[in-house]
């Protein structure tokens, strides 16, 4: 046994020192694990309840005394709870909604790039064809279509989101499928589906998360347009959008119900994009 | 140059035939129609207004129709503003909308391209850093945040600016910026990223060696090379800024066709919201196709080849 070899310096530990490193993207994962944990823990931060109404406190600012820290909505319900749960909402939106787009982003552009040829030309165009539509309307669309479920802004979000992450990848799998290992797969007998699934897709691994981690907050923010819309998730379930919204028409007596939310939604998503150039830098240290 | 436009052109109908017939489906699939009203209309009254649109026809005769009226420039009427064709009511809020994209994408580039600049030069300087750093906020912070927050300091705090309607310049003003700040930020990384690497170039080095003022070596070698992948994002832009325009437009109450997009989806008015979508589609694919046209033009390495 070979204990005492001096350990190699592998491309996710020299890029984790790198990661580390970098002040903003790490000050980024705390704010942002602040956020997510604070969601989680709504409960424990606050003892009211999400649609709990106080008669006396209409659009009330900010006080301590009686524990409403970011103050009360024009309905008189706690402020700091709202956005606690619009975090929730829009987090897990922003995160399934990638999920979706990863999904079939990766499977189109892994399978246009292996294949090749003719296939990946009519894949492609189908594609190109796809950027030139104005997609925000077709999601606005969908949801007046079929209702606002938040399960469909899920799918309708994650299925406007995939055309770049096919593109990055086909673009990858063309220089991979070039390599060793890969005719050496070939050679074996193993099947194209099994190759792409084996040796493509894991070795796409690094754009493929810092593309996703830039989707999220872009998905984030286009769950907060429709809501802001009032075409997203509805009562009494708020996302930031939502609680935006609600804040942006009583702006001129009551601005921390805008402030708030839309500082949790900023705090967010400018935390993601450090995180996701974060890992790239440290992904890739020469595309600096 | 020409059959490439041509070819280019060709490309662009399949694309806007797609966009028609899937926005034509799909708003029709929707729930309710156009004469939903709070009270009921007798049946026969309501069959006669659809018959009068032509809404019992089949679906796909309608379509055909529909279609047919878009080659002769005809957008139908209107469902809920009786009396008004699509094509009136497009037209009335056409050059305010245009005033608000224009401006705006005048100065996203302007701005975003001496900022980019400027931070690619001092690169690493604490203006640099500022710069990007205000540029990723610029990204992030939604329009719809942006617009109530400048209406309440320059219009309620500080009474400087109207924060609604539409009777003069000042009106333009807050729109314009709201629609531009997202565009500057994205526009002035992209000048940076590509200013540094032209900067490092041969060509650059050359022009400062044989004793060019800086002022001429970015005036005449960094400046043009710098701004072409600003260039191709102006296609991306100009998609940015009219679905910005939905949100804005509403915001402060501004008359243009963005507005009408989500009323007249949330209204059933279906041939109103095909117009929009019609519209909007056709600006994108011109206006991707003319950055595209330019772009060959422009860059000494593809002109040669067309």
């Amino acid at each position: 046994m070979a204990a005492a070899a001096p350990r190699g310096r592998s491309l996710w530990r020299d890029a984790l020192r790198r990661f580390a490193g970098n002040r903003a993207a790490i000050a980024s994962v705390g704010v942002l694990a602040t956020i997510a944990l604070a969601a989680l823990a709504v409960p424990l931060l606050s003892p009211h309840g999400r649609d709990t109404i106080f008669w006396d406190l209409m659009a009330a600012p900010p006080e301590l005394a009686g524990w409403h820290p970011f103050g009360t909505d024009t309905n008189g319900r706690d402020l700091f709870v709202r956005t606690l749960h619009g975090a929730r909402i829009s987090l897990m939106v922003g995160i399934v909604a990638t999920l979706v787009s990863l999904a079939i982003g990766v499977t189109y552009g892994a399978v246009s790039g292996y294949l090749g040829g003719r296939v990946d030309a009519l894949m492609m165009r189908l594609v190109d064809i796809l950027y030139a539509l104005p997609f925000l309307f077709f999601v606005i669309l969908l949801m007046v279509v079929f209702g606002r479920s938040i399960l469909l802004i899920f799918v309708a979000l994650g299925a406007v989101e995939w055309l770049d992450m096919a593109r990055i990848v086909r673009g990858q799998t063309l220089s991979l499928k070039q390599r060793e290992f890969v005719e050496a797969a070939r050679a074996l007998g193993v099947p194209s589906l099994a190759i792409v699934r084996r040796h493509i897709v894991p070795n796409l691994l690094g754009p493929v998360v810092v593309y996703a981690t830039l989707t999220v907050p872009r998905i984030i923010m286009f769950e907060s347009f429709l809501s802001f819309l009032g075409l997203g998730v509805q009562e009494p379930m708020a996302s930031w959008g939502v609680l935006i919204s609600e804040g942006a028409r009583s702006i001129d007596t009551a601005p921390w119900l805008l402030l708030f939310p839309g500082g949790c939604l900023a705090a967010t998503l400018l935390s993601l994009n450090f995180i996701g150039d974060g890992i790239r830098d440290a992904l890739d240290p020469h595309d600096r | 140059m020409l059959t490439y436009a041509l070819r280019r052109l060709a490309g662009a109908v399949p694309t806007f035939f797609i966009i028609v017939a899937a926005s034509f489906f799909l708003i029709r699939l929707a729930p309710g129609g156009p004469f939903d009203q709070a009270r009921r209309l007798p049946p026969a009254i309501e069959a006669n207004l659809r018959r009068a649109y032509h809404l019992d026809d089949p679906l796909l005769l309608q379509f055909a129709r529909y279609a047919g009226g878009l080659l002769r420039g005809d957008f139908g009427p209107s469902f809920k503003y009786h009396d008004f064709t699509v094509t009136e009511l497009i037209w009335g809020g056409l050059p305010v909308s245009l005033t608000l994209g224009v401006g705006a994408m005048t100065i996203a580039v302007i701005a975003g391209g001496w900022i980019g600049l400027a931070a690619a030069l001092h690169r690493n300087s604490r203006l640099d850093h500022f710069a990007m750093g205000a540029a990723m906020t610029g990204i992030v912070v939604p329009s719809f945040v942006v617009a109530p927050l400048l209406s309440l300091v320059f219009g309620i705090y500080l009474g400087l600016l109207p924060v609604g309607g539409w009777h003069g310049w000042t009106n333009a003003v807050l729109p314009i910026v709201t629609l531009s700040l997202p565009q500057i930020a994205i526009i002035a990384r992209l000048t940076r990223a590509s200013a540094i690497e032209v900067l490092g170039s041969p060509f650059v080095r050359t022009a400062r060696a044989k004793g060019l003022p800086e002022r001429l070596v970015m005036m005449r070698h960094v400046l043009k090379p710098a701004l072409l992948p600003v260039l191709s994002y102006l296609g991306p832009a100009t998609a940015g800024i009219l679905t910005g325009s939905v949100v804005v437009e509403q915001i402060f109450g501004i008359p243009g066709v963005g507005r009408y997009f989500v009323q007249g989806s949330l209204n059933r008015d279906y041939t109103l919201v095909m117009g929009v979508v019609v519209l909007y589609a056709s600006l994108i694919i011109l206006f991707n196709l003319a950055v595209d046209l330019l772009y060959r033009v422009l860059d000494p390495k593809l002109g040669r080849a067309a």
